[in-house]
């Protein structure tokens, strides 16, 4: 098996495609998430997507369709979030650990319920990018546009949120709906990378790309721009590694990332 | 008659059934330097998150520029310095230019942008700030005077007809207060910019402030030096010393 080999198959052209676009996404958003100090939440919804693709399975939707099934729950929840940590006056990462609890003891139940489920439940566990079939590559390209152009329109509100958000109300931004749309957003991109590196590792898809850059960014425009650099390096290099050394793809993925950190981390510490 | 860039009408807040502000009205005309002191506790920071719609009041209403709060969109015209960042990151990766530019969102509709021909505006603030040479650098690498200055540049970016300033120079060292408050003072004189600042520092009040605010959840006093200078009765609240500590300060030179 040669490098070259990789583009004879489709699925692997696929798993390049779907992942480089999910992790740009993931990216971008881990940037704004990372500095307003909700880097959990993409853990909270990822176990959340696990109850609500259970609910999905235990309703008999094709497993193909369990994803986009799953999207209404984990916008619920991701609004859930929001208004806990507004109305119950609770602290953010509490109200994190209070739906995604019950996301998973939903999916536990379910699945005891039904009896068990066969091997897909354990495919969004644990990823497997490399069965992404055409029509997810498909439902990926939609909700990547969708959530890009959403980003770009909101991008100035989300930085000045992000920066400080007392400053932000009293520059007229409606702080409460923009954090709507950044959890929404959220939400959208988890159900995606649960078939990329699975709901286990989600979390860390949209946290090590951004503190990576965060270690060695000069601008907050070119943190953004590099967090998606670092994504989509680390994704498919992930991908390919684990292709050629017959490894775990999400795994794999991860581990580059945090080699990537690792690197970003020792360059900071030379600069000083 | 003018209408008042501030305009209070009987404001009353109460935090889980304390007072923190008790039927409070004032008006502030174009134009002056109103300085707000009182107590801890006195509701001087509550009274400026309610002028500003970051706290929304029990009772009474609030009027910017003669619009009601509630309907109030042209953020532009008010320029607002916090005591400091409320969870200030100094790994936030954002440049002194990208930070002050993020000033110039007020007031604009949707989507909100910040295009090239506002690199213009934000150079003259940080002119204006005396910290042209520090545009490319990172905030969190400023030292907190600087970061001051930095966030006074994005208050002044638009150049606001009303500044809003809760304590801003707590934490900064003697000599950098000093030169901090000069600058705002020349704001007031030369663009007659109206001021509202909030305090502890009595002494701060009677050098650089026209007019003389005391809160202690109800409003104790509001007007000139001269008359809170010459009246007994205000000698009685306060006690002799604080007042003339601050009339004092205020004989040295600062403006009628």
């Amino acid at each position: 098996m040669t490098f070259l080999d990789i583009f004879h198959y489709d699925f692997l052209l696929r798993a390049l495609g779907a992942g480089s676009l999910i992790a740009a996404l993931c990216a971008v958003l881990g940037v704004f998430l990372v500095l307003r100090r909700l880097s959990l939440i993409g853990d909270g919804l990822a176990h959340v997507t696990f109850g609500s693709v259970a609910l999905a399975l235990f309703l008999r939707f094709p497993s193909v369709y369990a994803a986009v099934a799953a999207i209404p729950a984990v916008l619920m929840a991701a609004l859930g979030i929001l208004r806990l940590a507004e109305r119950a006056r609770i602290y953010g990462d509490a109200a994190i650990g209070i739906v995604s609890s019950l996301g998973v003891a939903t999916g536990i139940m379910l699945a005891s319920m039904a009896g068990g489920f066969n091997v897909d439940l354990f495919s969004y566990l644990f990823g497997n990018i490399l069965s992404i079939s055409p029509f997810e590559l498909g439902q990926t390209a939609v909700l990547f546009v969708i959530v890009c152009l959403t980003v770009v329109f909101f991008y100035h509100d989300l930085f000045a949120i992000a920066f400080d958000e007392e400053l932000a109300r009293t520059s007229g931004i409606r702080v409460d709906r923009i954090n709507a749309v950044l959890v929404l957003l959220t939400a959208l991109t988890v159900v995606l990378a649960m078939k990329v590196v699975g709901i286990m590792l989600i979390s860390a898809l949209l946290i090590l790309p951004a503190v990576t850059s965060l270690q060695i960014a000069r601008g907050f425009r070119t943190a953004i721009l590099l967090a998606v650099v670092l994504g989509v390096l680390s994704v498919v290099s992930g991908i390919v590694i684990s292709f050629l050394a017959n490894l775990p793809a999400g795994a794999t993925i991860i581990l580059v990332n945090f080699t990537l950190f690792l690197i970003s981390f020792g360059v900071r510490k030379l600069r000083k | 008659m003018p209408v008042g860039v501030v305009t209070v009408q009987g404001l009353s807040r109460a935090y889980q059934g304390v007072d923190a502000l008790l039927d409070v009205s004032f008006a502030v005309e174009k134009g002056r330097y109103v300085g707000i002191v009182g107590p801890n506790g006195s509701g001087k920071s509550t009274l400026i998150r309610c002028l500003l719609g970051l706290a929304r009041p029990d009772r009474g209403r609030v009027d910017l520029f003669g619009t009601p709060l509630g309907s109030f969109d042209q953020w532009q015209r008010v320029g607002y310095l916090p005591q400091g960042l409320q969870h200030f990151n100094p790994h936030f990766p954002a440049t002194v230019a990208e930070v002050v530019g993020l000033g110039l969102l007020a007031g604009r509709r949707f989507p909100r942008s910040i295009r090239r021909e506002d690199a213009g505006a934000v150079d003259r603030a940080l002119e204006l700030m005396g910290i042209g040479g520090i545009r490319n650098r990172l905030i969190g690498e400023l030292s907190g005077g600087l970061r001051q200055r930095v966030l006074l540049a994005r208050a002044m970016v638009n150049e606001p007809e009303l500044l809003v300033l809760d304590e801003p120079t707590t934490a900064l060292d003697p000599e950098t207060r000093e030169s901090f408050y000069r600058t705002i003072q020349d704001l007031n004189r030369e663009r007659e910019t109206t001021v509202i600042l909030v305090t502890h520092d009595s002494g701060t009040i009677g050098r650089y402030a026209s007019s003389l605010l005391y809160l202690d959840k109800r409003l104790v006093f509001y007007g000139g030096f001269d008359d809170f200078c010459g009246s007994p009765e205000m000698s009685d609240f306060f006690g002799s010393h604080s007042q003339h500590l601050i009339c004092h300060r205020h004989q040295d030179g600062a403006p009628r």
